[in-house]
């Protein structure tokens, strides 16, 4: 493979691309130690209660079987921070599909039959898994997630409402959604030596080795949390999950190397999932589009375990201005599996009801969606009050009204058919703020003229290794084909997760702060390098994790058309345009499959995906991709993204925002949107498919 | 892991004995779908008698007009192949709306038929479902059943078949040869999965150890107008939420022949012959295809969440009759 440049910015190949498309890159599951068994959980049946009594007897004397493991003799794990982890310590089920044992056998087979063969005994209690608004157990919590404050409000909102001369005021509902990413959860570990080698699939080894570390009471140093290829996480791996704690017991116990490789079915309810949302948004404006009041107000569930708050009011804090507003968050613990981390968690539901509202405004108003935006522009930030660093909104959406030839589009609805079908287009607004953490990296030149860094960073699929060589060769000033990024293992330099579309800002900083330190040590060399070469290391505590006197946030627009079909209430998306200011896009290649994958994934939430919660049995109903659709090629049209170079100094020294998630921000309300200029009928409830479509189109049955 | 037989037939006589001779068996054809239910636990067969090989594997053009498709025909090539496109354009339209390209090239004619509901509820083990365990209730009726049927369906079970062929075959007037202790019979396409009843758990009138040997799609609407439409949640890849098959035939003015079927809204295909028999003889205009939907789909009884199929598989079938008699391309989604 030839390396196509070292300047950043530069359409740099996937360094492992070549190894994943010819099967030799290896995953967590695929770690074939020799000895290596396999183990398959048992997942609770029942919604909510506590184990009678579990029969492993039958399931012990299946040949292969080699051990089952339950909350009688499961080895015992110190606190867990994350209560999702502590898995086989107690009797109690707090959730269907919680795991209750775990069946190791010399084969994957014998394992499931092994787990098909565990009896299990409960005593059920009544439970409880549906969200409604006014679910009496609602409560507002401290913060939602992200350490953002729950509530907030400015002036006087409701008053504003009420007074205002248009007013918007519609309830939005977006159902669980799942993760889904094609590597299922898996890992390996193997306890050799006195040492704990794990291969998981994770999106941080480093905070996997810590988490094991305190749950099994081992010294950190004696553990080593490998991560080189993930099949994508999209959050759900963006924390330790129970499946790696589950194989660290199973290697214990047995001594041999064990894999755990959560089987489809199994992770909706397992691995985390987006919490549904209930939105009420009210908007106030004057004749002119310009808002007086803005109202977000967000009910989600979580479950009795764990507090977790999607942050899906927060997005609104920070887009518009409008002198009087309030965000707020209502959460109902109920008995369902604990919500997590998914893509853009708050941006993406929050953005979808909020651009939807806006949508609605410039019905209400006569103005046009992009101009409302465009005059409703604040000037600092409306939340905190601080300038933004860089904020090209406006500019994103010229850009792409001007690509997507938004000008020629007549505002009415349902103006434009063609024979059965209703064509329409629509926009709205993305953002996702910029985050950054501290990490630790290493530089080293080798005496043949080649360097390495080494950093514990993550490649979820988004070409992490090929970036940090282009912003290791960049700040070295050499071409990039003599740099060697070496990343995924907690060996190396301790660096955070590939999450919150932070990684590469983070581990960027890092490597670019060493890069740094060993050109200054060869610019003061003279003569041949020693043997060992030299080495610089970097740790942006300090820096990267202090406060900014900016608001700091990328922004897009997403523009959609759709067509509607009036005989089968079928929508398919025919062209989706994204553009954004996100920073300086270190590598143009990597960077367009992020934003065109996250737009897919948005396409998905606006028209597939959807998860059911079965009130009988407290499961998610669609648990294959045979029935929760994510969007196949057929579904995915004329997809373009673009971006406005933004030079941003308040950063980081790359001067880059992150780009992993800001794709699927907006673009389901950008569809949506679409939805309605083409049929004349606002659905607020996603996905959007054909039942509801065909049911708005002709009225109620 | 539950051990099981694997025993591969060379002739029709082979595998009917290998079946016999070994009780719990079933029959393998692509095994997209019997793979699947093995692994989720559904199915437990002590042995497979692999039929995917048996010599069946031919599209022939019979002496009387009529075309036979041998069970181990493959989808793709059913799909693909010039007859068949060319004289029933519905069939092939059936089966390239169905799973992927990848499932279509393993499934096979008689597997395709003989594939059990995707019922979320019948695929989990730990549900009760009727299908599955005779007797354990149903938790589709007052669970997720959006996707479940509007005809047909009983107290005991709202499961649909999944098929897409099925539907093509039962408007086609297509005939299910089978081959078993009691020698060869044919059963109409449109007859031959049954309504759920008391016996949900059985899904067709197939008796145990007979094999689907072919089916047989007959002269009379071999070149007349047909199509395949089904609507789906997403553009490839998913089971329909209610489709049509459609063949008519209109001379002089009127209609002289129609087959109608829907799938997805039952426990089998669902054969119009209300609405045929309003069709026929009649003018093929938009009022008497609405009309003739609507005498059909009388009979419907909707559950909390899937009144929308009603509509949706009027709309279907007045739409899919009005292309037919007036020619006109396909333009929809």
């Amino acid at each position: 493979m030839a390396d196509t440049g070292t300047a950043l910015g530069a359409p740099a190949e996937r360094r492992e691309g070549r190894d994943k498309v010819t099967g030799s890159a290896r995953y967590a599951a695929e770690q074939n130690i020799p000895g290596r068994v396999h183990a398959w959980p048992v997942a609770a049946g029942i919604t909510r209660g506590t184990i009678r009594a579990i029969d492993t007897g039958t399931a012990l004397a299946l040949p292969g079987v080699l051990a089952v493991l339950t909350h009688d003799d499961a080895p015992r794990l110190a606190p867990a921070d994350d209560p999702t982890l502590a898995v086989l310590q107690d009797r109690r089920v707090p959730h269907h599909g919680w795991f209750v044992a775990l069946v190791v056998a010399e084969t994957l087979e014998e394992a499931r039959a092994g787990a098909a063969a565990v009896r299990v005994e409960y005593d059920v209690e009544e439970h409880d898994v549906t969200l409604t608004e006014d679910h009496p157990g609602a409560y507002t919590p401290e913060q939602a997630n992200g350490g953002n404050p729950a509530h907030r409000e400015q002036g006087h909102p409701e008053e504003a409402f009420a007074t205002a001369d248009v007013r918007v005021d519609a309830r939005y509902r977006i159902p669980p959604l799942h993760n889904h990413p094609m590597e299922p959860h898996a890992a390996t570990a193997h306890r050799s030596g006195g040492r704990l080698l794990v291969h998981d699939s994770s999106q941080g080894a480093t905070t996997v080795r810590a988490t094991l570390a305190s749950l099994f009471r081992l010294p950190e140093d004696d553990i080593t949390v490998v991560s080189e290829h993930v099949g994508g996480g999209f959050g759900s791996k963006g924390t330790p999950r129970p499946h790696v704690v589950l194989a660290v017991m199973a290697a214990l116990r047995t001594g041999r190397p064990v894999t755990v490789a959560l089987p489809r079915r199994l992770l909706p309810d397992a691995v985390g999932h987006r919490a549904p949302t209930l939105h009420r948004f009210r908007l106030g404006a004057a004749a002119d589009g310009t808002l007086v009041s803005s109202l977000h107000e967000v009910t989600t569930h979580t479950s009795r375990i764990k507090e977790f708050v999607e942050q899906a009011a927060v997005p609104s804090r920070i887009m518009y201005a409008a002198p009087h507003r309030l965000t707020t968050h209502r959460v109902v613990p109920l008995d369902v599996p604990s919500p997590s981390w998914m893509r853009a968690p708050g941006e993406a539901p929050g953005m979808y009801a909020l651009e939807s509202a806006m949508d609605e405004l410039a019905v209400a108003t006569g103005l046009d969606p992009v101009e409302l935006r465009i005059v409703n522009e604040p000037d600092t930030d409306p939340d905190s009050g601080k300038p933004f660093s860089s904020r090209h909104l406006i500019e994103c959406l010229r850009e792409g009204a001007r690509r997507f030839g938004w000008a020629q589009r007549d505002p009415r609805p349902r103006s434009r058919t063609e024979g059965p079908l209703l064509v329409g287009t629509g926009v709205a607004s993305a953002t996702y703020p910029v985050m950054v953490s501290p990490a630790r990296a290493s530089a080293h030149a080798l005496p043949d003229g080649r360097f390495a860094v080494r950093i514990n960073a993550t490649d979820i699929g988004t070409g992490a290794r090929t970036v940090l060589a282009q912003i290791a060769a960049d700040a070295l000033g050499v071409p990039l084909d003599r740099v060697r990024a070496e990343v995924g293992s907690s060996d190396l330099p301790p660096a955070p997760l590939a999450g919150g579309s932070s990684g590469t800002a983070s581990w960027g900083w890092a490597v670019h702060e060493a890069c740094t330190r060993l050109a200054a040590l060869l610019a003061a060399h003279t003569g041949p390098l020693p043997d060992g070469g030299l080495r610089a290391h970097a740790d942006t505590a300090g820096s990267a994790d202090a406060g900014s006197d900016w608001a700091r946030h990328a922004f897009g627009a997403h523009f959609a058309e759709v067509t509607v079909d009036t005989v089968s209430g079928e929508v398919r998306v025919r062209r989706l345009l994204g553009v954004y200011a996100a920073g300086r896009i270190l590598n143009a290649r990597t960077a367009r499959s992020q934003f065109i994958g996250a737009m897919t994934m948005g396409l998905g939430m606006a028209l597939t995906e959807g998860s059911t919660m079965d009130a009988a049995s407290g499961d998610f109903v669609e648990s294959d991709l045979a029935s929760y659709h994510v969007p196949v090629h057929a579904d995915v049209p004329d997809i373009e993204a673009h971006w406005i170079d933004e030079d941003d100094p308040h950063l980081n020294p790359m001067g880059s925002k992150g780009i992993g998630e800001i794709g699927i921000v907006g673009t389901a309300a950008a569809i949506g949107n679409a939805v309605h200029h083409a049929a004349g009928v606002r659905y607020r409830e996603l996905p959007l498919t054909p039942d509801r479509v065909l049911e708005g189109l002709a009225g109620p049955l | 892991m539950k051990p099981f037989a694997y025993a591969r037939a060379a002739t029709v006589e082979e595998a009917a004995g290998l079946y016999a001779a070994h009780p719990g068996a079933r029959y393998l054809g692509g095994g997209t779908n019997l793979v699947d239910l093995m692994k989720l636990g559904v199915e437990e067969p002590a042995a497979l008698v692999d039929v995917s090989r048996l010599p069946l594997d031919t599209v022939d053009e019979l002496p009387d007009g009529s075309v036979r498709v041998g069970a181990t025909v493959r989808n793709s090539d059913l799909a693909a192949h010039p007859t068949v496109r060319d004289r029933y354009p519905a069939l092939s339209q059936a089966l390239l709306a169905g799973a992927s390209g990848q499932l279509r090239n393993a499934a096979t004619t008689g597997g395709n038929l003989l594939q059990r509901t995707r019922c979320p509820y019948f695929q989990d083990t730990d549900k009760p479902c009727n299908k599955r365990v005779p007797g354990s209730g149903c938790a589709a009726r007052d669970g997720a059943h959006r996707d479940h049927a509007v005809l047909g369906h009983s107290p005991q079970c709202i499961a649909t078949h999944p098929s897409d062929l099925a539907v093509a075959l039962a408007a086609l007037d297509a005939r299910v040869e089978l081959y078993g202790a009691g020698g060869a019979r044919t059963v109409p396409a449109a007859e031959f999965h049954r309504l759920p009843g008391d016996r949900p758990e059985q899904d067709t009138e197939i008796r145990p150890g007979e094999l689907i040997t072919g089916v047989v799609l007959p002269a009379a609407p071999a070149g007349l107008p047909s199509l395949y439409r089904k609507a789906r949640d997403r553009a490839s890849y998913a089971f329909a939420l209610a489709s049509v098959a459609a063949v008519l035939g209109v001379e002089g003015g009127v209609v002289r022949h129609v087959g109608i079927a829907f799938g997805a809204l039952a426990h089998r295909p669902w054969r119009a012959r209300r609405a045929e028999r309003a069709l026929l003889g009649a003018a093929p205009t938009t009022a008497a295809f609405e009309r003739a939907a609507d005498l059909e789909l009388a009979a419907a009884e909707p559950l909390r969440d899937n009144a929308y199929k009603v509509r949706l598989a009027r709309n279907l079938a007045v739409d899919a009759l009005e292309r037919l008699a007036h020619g006109s391309p396909r333009t929809g989604n």
